[in-house]
This record gives structure tokens, C-alpha cells and sequence, in this order.
């Protein structure tokens, strides 16, 4: 108990020590605000418990019943043997759902990572430099967002060809319009703001202006932005899976079992319904998660 | 050390290009505090950024300490004039410690020895070591503009403008940070060129001072000319006036008509 | 300036308390004072409470915080037990209050006639015609010269003077019997506040209103105001008529009046407020 008093102590330490003491200090605070909201918690653990199942995925399911088929036990409801019953190849769905996370989780990670950066470097330029600049990447990403997302990346990967990287080529060149967008409102917010000016005034460079000053101020609405938008990236990679682009079988993945149940949705119900309930519940986890960090950041802004 | 001839600084383009500054000439020598004073409007910031160069002159001549300033400063230029700004949270960056905010200027001008200097700078403008580590949210508004004053001198300017330094502080705090300044301005001979649209605070710390009046400057004149009252324009006059508080006997209403 | 009977707002130990995760924060500590058909000025620094006493007035204290007091009231009306919709009646009609910067206190989507002109619609019902005919007399009671044309206006499209005046016209279309201004004018140039005040001088005495005026500018308040209450950390440190604050008494005013810069008398170095903690003390 007296360690615990201790590092809250040093954490919110009015008169940090060092530079460390001074960020590490002002991360639990925002996380103490964080922890007030129940919504919010709520959204991080279900992330997490996704999260978790994934990785432990061979502790929790055995990994051949995702895609062992065993044509004699087609469609079977829920029992003892087969927590949500199997599929229509006799595939436990259990197992898959749980696995299915991994693949899911795949897409989510490596979309995020392709598209935070890709919308700052469009998007901060454009605020920054203004100008010609401006004019031609906004217009390029005016072409972009001028399609609809799920016929765009389904353009994509019909080009590319199934599979799960190409799906996740396919997502991002379909999501990091709003990115670029968001970030360049930002970057036009805050461009003649006075401590941009006083960096200026001290013969700092575009480059060390762009990605010490500004970068850290649109860094928190592109992520609140992103965890809002994993809904969206779940669903147009179920929805490619759906269409048979993407994962591709006997690979588990969410939107492609929820494809494959749709002959059979009245009488096996479990078949599609199960990875739609588990596509909805990580959906709504995210929204509620991001919910809770943009109120954090609200309230540290203002 | 400061010249300005003839400079005018525009903004816009064709039809609604306005002229914030028109004409601007006068000299300030070395170790000498210079006054900007007038209403919004009449262009005197936009006189301090031209003179730091944040903002292009159309046209005229800005002189340096004998250097003339083109539009695009050199690196090594920018290390003569450095500016203390008038809101003191907008002018330091809301995720950046006091450390950070200190060390970057350090930093662009590779002067080496960073903790060295960060620790005297900010000993310099009366903060301590329980500061050095806070951001800006942490800290009191006269606490920020104490940063603001030691961002500014860290790099050893010779030229310091002053943007209304005091004018979003509270009054109690103003006496300090004004002590403040003539204090460093004295142990570092350095030239001040200070805007304000408050007379007294002006004349508290310039000598010699420049009414402006919409982008022009309508008189040269001296802290004791103003207290005096020996002024030439009728519009320092006016100004005078103004400052000598509400008058509730013979106020004149004057229609309004945008 | 004659006193009516019943002051016009009477106040007796307001305190306002916020409730913070760390510890409540007390902005104004059991302040007393009483208002006639006169003008009275709060003066004061941030965090001196002087505009939460304005706010607790007027049933702007927005929770969590809380307002108690052992009297406060206007006129007859007693403020303490009213509910939001019995403060709505009383906005505007008996109470009123003007901001600092019109530019954020006027909607920015409306000109700037049909917002005064709904303030009188929702007191007194009138239809859209007589409104704007009141509306109309009401921007040439604060010297605007043309008032056809500036009712046409949006708020953008007027300088800060000028939409003062159509904020304090906004006021006092309907009529009240108290003005409170908070910083009405710091956020203008010097000759436009002079213009501003004036104004309000004019209006407030020929209404017979009583008005507070909330500053941190010492001079300002003490040359358009009848009465000045000092306020530090919440506490009234002093009480006096405006014409006698020369001979301030309390350290802390004495302190502020030195610090101040004045044209006219150089000094090398002004004398800093050297602040007592005993002036932010609780008495009880």
C-alpha cells in the first residue's frame, strides 16, 4: 500500500525532476480522468479482452477445430463439445471466432499504422505550407473520398486480388482521406498560433517546426478519430470478406462466417449471427473507447 | 542599431490589398528602449514583426546593427532579435515542459551546453528548479511570461521587441514583469522596441516613443514630452486624454456609425 | 443618491463553492453588500471571485458548483429559492448583464436587429413589427446613428464599440432595474471605452437603474462608479466611496494602487504587491 502512495506521489508531483517525471506525471493524470467514465472503461476492456483472446488464442481454443472439417457434425447447435455449435463443414465455430479475432486484429494494426501516417504527411504539409501545395494534395484526396469506401476497396482488392495484405492495401487507400483532412484543419488551427511563431522567430526549420510543434497537437484527434473509425475498417473487412475478398478459407475470419452462414440463417441461425454479435461487440468496444479519449482530450484542452 | 526607412507592409492582393504599415522611418540607437503606441489597427505589431521578421515588408529598408534585413533571414540572423509575445499561453506550446520550450532555441543554434544554460535562464527571470519541468497549464500567467522573457534572452539577442508583454496579465503582476525587463534590459544592454496601447506602461520603460495611428506614425516624442502634456499632433492629444481616465462630467457621446 | 427603502439587491455572506476531485474550491467567501439606485464597482484580479459573485446573481453558477447564502435578493424577490425557469424570468427583465467581447457574446448567425428584436418578442410577446420598431428606438438610445441600416448588420460586420452598444442595447430593451457589466470594456481601445461608458452612464441614469460594474482596471471603476468593493482570493478587502480610494486602507489596495504604473511619475522600479496570505484567510 505505501508503494502505491509513493508512485502516485511521484507521479503528480507538482515539481517534476525531469522530463520523464513531467510526461509519465501527466499520463496518469489523463488516465484518472479516463478511469472516471464507465462508458469508457467499458470500451477498454472489451479492446483488451479482444486483444488478449487473440494472442492466447491457442490457450483458449484448439487451433485445428478452426478449420478442421468434419462434414458429419454440419450444423450443429451449441453444446458441450462445441461452445457455439459448428458451421456448415462441421467446423467448430468457437474456435474460429476465436482465431478470428487474430485476423481481425491483423487488419485493424496494420491499417492504422499504414493510414495515421500517411493522412500527417498529406494532410500537415497541406495546412502548413498552404499555397500550391495545399490545392494539389487536397485534391488528391479529394479524389479518394469521392468514392465510397466499400466500392472503392472493393475496386482495390478485386484489382489486387484476395487475400488478407491486399485487403489491408485495399482499407487503407480507402481511409486515410479523412485523415489527411483532419490533420490539415488542425495544422490551419494552429499555424499562426504565437509559439509557432516563436520558433519561427528562432530560425527553426519547416521540418523541425512540422514534427516537434505540430505534429504532437494533431496527434490526439487523428487517434481519438482512428479508434472511432475501427468500427468502420472492421466492417469493410468483414464486408470484403464477405464478398470472398480478403481472408481467404479455410483462414477464420469474422465477415467471410457471416457470409458463409447466410443459405442457413433461418433454421442454423448460430452460423452468421454468432461472428455478427462478435464483429458488433469489438465494433462497439472501439466507439465507446474512443468516446472516452476525446472527452479526455476535451477536457484537458480546456 | 534599429532603422526603418520608408517601409510600408501590405497585405492582400490586387483589390483588397491593405496597407497595415505606410511610410514607417525612425532609429533607435543601441541600449536605447523605443515605444510603439497607439489604438488597434493603427499597425504597430505589425511594425514588430516586420522588424522581426515573421512578416515581409513591401517596401523600404529595415537595418540591423548595420546589417539590412531581407525578407528570408539567415539562421544566424535570427539569433540578434528575438521577441517576447503578449498572450503568455499562446506563445508556448501547451504539450511542451519549460525544459523543452528552453532547450529548442539551444538546440537549432547548436550552442551546446543546454542543462548549463537552461538552468541560469531561468534563474535570470526568477523561476526555479521546481519549474523547470512544468508545462504550461501548470504555471500562473506571470510564471509563463517569465518563460517567454527567458526563451527570448537564451539565444543573447541585442534587439528585444516586446508585443504588449503585459497587457493579458494581471496588474499586480505587471510591476513585476516590468521591473523585470528594465532590470535584464539594463544588465544586458540590450535595445528594446516595445508596442503597447498603454500609455503609462509605455513610458514607464521607453524614452523615446512613436505614435501610430492607422499604419502611419503621426509623431516622435519623448516619455517626459507626454507627461507633460507638450505634444505636437492633436491626436496625441486626444490619446492623452483618454488615458487620463473617464471623465463622468463632460463625456460627449459621440454617434456611432460602424 | 438617495436610497429607496428596499435596496434594490441585498446581499448577506454569499459564498460560492465549486467541488473539485482534489479538495473543493471556494471562489467567493461569504461576501456581504448592498446595492441602491447607484453604481457600484468590484474590483479585482483573476480568481478574485468578482465575476462569480456577478454570475451568482444571476443564476449562472453552473453546477457542480453551489451558491448559498444567508440573504440574497432583489428587490422582493428572493434569489436563493429560485429555479432555473424563475431566473429565466428575471434575465432580462429585472437583471441583465453585458459581457466583455461582444464578438463572442452576439450570435454570429443572426444580424444583429433580430437578435435585440427577439430579446423584446420573448419578454413582452409583441409581434415581429412592434419589436423592431423598439428594437430601432432602442439602437438610437445608445447613439448609433443610423439604426436602420446597423440593424441589418451581423456581428462580424461591426466594430467592438459598436457591438457594446448594441449588446447594451440587447440589455435594456426590456426594461431592467439592475445591470451588471463584466469588463464591458477591457477588450476595447481607450477612446472607445470612454464612448462605452458613457453611454451606459447616460442610460443608467436616466433610467433610475442601479448598475454593478466588475473591473480589474482601479481607475476605471473608481472614476465611473459611486461605491468600490476591493476583492482578493473571494474576500472583500474593502469597502468605500469611489472618490476616497486614494485613501485606500486595506495593504492589498494600497499595494495594487502603488504598483501601477504612472505617467508622469518615473520611477526605476515600480513597488511590487508583496502579498499576505492572511488576506486570503477565512475569518471564520
Amino acid at each position: 500500500m505505501s508503494d502505491t502512495v509513493t508512485w502516485r506521489g511521484w507521479l503528480l508531483d507538482p515539481a517534476p525532476a525531469s522530463r520523464g517525471q513531467a510526461r509519465l506525471g501527466r499520463w496518469y493524470r489523463s488516465w484518472r480522468a479516463f478511469r472516471r467514465n464507465g462508458l469508457a472503461m467499458t470500451g477498454l476492456i472489451v479492446v483488451l479482452a479482444l486483444v488478449l483472446m487473440a494472442v492466447a488464442a491457442p490457450l483458449i481454443a484448439d487451433p485445428t477445430a478452426a478449420t478442421l472439417q468434419v462434414l458429419t457434425s454440419r450444423l450443429q447447435p451449441a453444446s458441450s463439445a462445441h461452445w457455439f455449435g459448428t458451421d456448415e463443414l462441421g467446423r467448430d465455430i468457437f474456435a474460429r471466432i476465436v482465431f478470428g479475432a487474430r485476423t481481425t486484429l491483423t487488419i485493424v494494426a496494420l491499417v492504422s499504422i499504414i493510414v495515421v501516417p500517411a493522412g500527417l504527411a498529406i494532410g500537415l504539409p497541406a495546412g502548413y505550407f498552404g499555397g500550391w501545395v495545399d490545392v494539389v494534395l487536397m485534391r488528391i484526396t479529394d479524389i479518394f473520398l469521392s468514392f465510397p469506401r466499400l466500392v472503392l476497396a472493393l475496386a482495390f482488392a478485386a484489382a489486387l486480388g484476395p487475400g488478407i495484405e491486399n485487403a489491408v492495401i485495399a482499407i487503407s487507400l480507402t481511409t486515410w482521406p479523412p485523415y489527411a483532412r483532419l490533420a490539415r484543419a488542425e495544422t490551419l488551427t494552429r499555424r499562426h498560433a504565437e509559439f509557432i511563431e516563436a520558433a519561427e522567430l528562432q530560425g527553426a526549420s519547416h521540418l523541425r517546426i512540422i514534427v516537434t510543434q505540430i505534429v504532437p497537437l494533431c496527434l490526439p484527434s487523428v487517434i481519438i478519430r482512428l479508434t472511432l473509425d475501427m468500427a468502420g475498417i472492421i466492417l469493410t473487412a468483414a464486408g470484403l470478406g464477405f464478398l470472398g475478398l480478403g481472408a481467404q478459407p479455410p483462414a477464420p475470419e469474422w465477415g467471410a462466417m457471416v457470409s458463409s452462414g447466410r443459405q442457413v440463417l433461418l433454421d442454423q441461425w448460430w452460423v452468421s449471427t454468432i461472428p455478427g454479435i462478435a464483429i458488433f461487440v469489438t465494433s462497439v468496444g472501439f466507439n465507446l473507447l474512443g468516446d472516452g479519449l476525446r472527452d479526455v482530450a476535451d477536457s484537458r484542452s480546456a | 542599431m534599429i532603422t526603418l526607412e520608408h517601409v510600408t507592409v501590405s497585405y492582400g492582393t490586387g483589390a483588397k490589398r491593405i496597407r497595415a504599415v505606410s511610410d514607417v522611418s525612425f532609429r533607435v540607437s543601441a541600449g536605447e528602449a523605443f515605444g510603439l503606441v497607439g489604438e488597434s489597427g493603427s499597425g504597430k505589431s505589425t511594425v514588430l514583426r516586420a522588424v522581426a521578421g515573421l512578416i515581409p515588408h513591401a517596401l523600404g529598408r529595415i537595418v540591423l546593427d548595420g546589417r539590412e534585413m531581407q525578407v528570408r533571414r539567415p539562421k544566424a540572423t535570427r539569433k540578434m532579435v528575438q521577441m517576447v509575445f503578449q498572450d503568455p499561453y499562446g506563445s508556448l506550446h501547451p504539450n511542451q515542459t519549460v525544459d523543452q520550450t528552453l532547450t529548442m532555441p539551444v538546440a537549432i543554434h547548436k550552442l551546446g551546453n543546454t542543462d548549463r544554460r537552461v538552468s541560469a535562464a531561468l534563474q535570470e527571470v526568477g523561476l526555479g528548479r521546481e519549474h523547470r519541468y512544468r508545462y504550461p497549464h501548470q504555471l500562473s500567467g506571470g510564471q509563463r511570461q517569465r518563460v517567454a522573457i527567458a526563451r527570448a534572452l537564451i539565444l543573447e539577442p541585442r534587439i528585444l521587441l516586446l508585443d504588449e508583454p503585459t497587457s493579458a496579465l494581471d496588474v499586480s503582476v505587471q510591476a513585476e514583469i516590468l521591473n523585470l525587463l528594465a532590470r535584464l534590459r539594463r544588465d544586458h544592454g540590450l535595445t528594446a522596441l516595445m508596442v503597447s496601447h498603454d500609455l503609462a506602461v509605455i513610458a514607464h520603460l521607453c524614452e523615446r516613443i512613436a505614435v501610430m495611428s492607422h499604419g502611419e506614425v503621426i509623431e516622435i516624442t519623448t516619455a517626459d514630452a507626454l507627461a507633460s502634456g507638450n505634444v505636437a499632433h492633436p491626436y496625441t492629444r486626444q490619446l492623452l486624454r483618454s488615458n487620463r481616465g473617464f471623465d463622468r462630467s463632460g463625456a460627449a457621446i459621440v454617434d456611432a456609425s460602424s | 443618491m438617495t436610497q429607496s427603502p428596499i435596496p434594490l439587491l441585498s446581499v448577506r455572506n454569499l459564498r460560492v463553492v465549486y467541488p473539485g476531485e482534489e479538495g473543493d474550491f471556494v471562489a467567493v467567501r461569504k461576501i456581504s453588500f448592498t446595492l441602491g439606485r447607484e453604481r457600484l464597482g468590484i474590483v479585482g484580479e483573476s480568481g478574485s471571485g468578482k465575476s462569480t459573485t456577478g454570475r451568482a446573481i444571476m443564476g449562472l453558477v453552473a453546477a457542480p458548483g453551489r451558491v448559498e447564502a444567508d440573504e440574497m435578493r432583489l428587490g422582493e424577490v428572493d434569489l436563493l429559492r429560485l429555479d432555473e425557469r424563475g431566473f429565466r424570468r428575471l434575465r432580462g427583465k429585472r437583471v441583465a448583464m453585458i459581457l466583455q467581447d461582444p464578438k463572442y457574446s452576439l450570435d454570429p448567425v443572426m444580424s444583429v436587429g433580430y437578435q435585440i428584436a427577439e430579446t423584446h418578442r420573448c419578454h413582452f410577446g409583441s409581434s415581429p413589427l412592434a419589436a423592431r420598431a423598439a428594437t430601432l428606438e432602442m439602437l438610437s438610445a445608445v447613439y448609433i446613428r443610423d439604426p436602420e441600416r446597423v440593424y441589418e448588420l451581423y456581428p462580424h460586420q461591426v466594430s467592438g464599440g459598436m457591438g457594446q452598444r448594441v449588446m447594451i442595447a440587447m440589455m435594456l430593451i426590456a426594461g431592467p432595474d439592475l445591470l451588471i457589466a463584466d469588463e464591458p470594456t477591457s477588450a476595447l481601445d481607450v477612446t472607445v471605452q470612454h464612448q462605452v461608458l458613457a453611454i451606459m452612464d447616460d442610460l443608467v441614469r436616466s433610467r433610475g437603474m442601479g448598475l454593478i460594474l466588475i473591473s480589474h482596471n482601479l481607475h476605471l471603476v473608481s472614476a465611473f462608479c459611486d461605491r468600490v468593493l476591493v476583492m482578493y482570493a473571494g474576500h472583500v478587502v474593502e469597502t468605500c466611496n469611489a472618490s476616497e480610494l486614494a485613501a485606500a486602507r486595506h495593504p492589498y489596495t494600497r499595494g495594487l494602487l502603488a504598483s501601477l504604473p504612472e505617467l508622469g511619475r518615473r520611477r526605476a522600479e515600480l513597488p511590487q504587491l508583496q502579498r499576505d496570505p492572511a488576506w486570503a484567510a477565512d475569518a471564520s
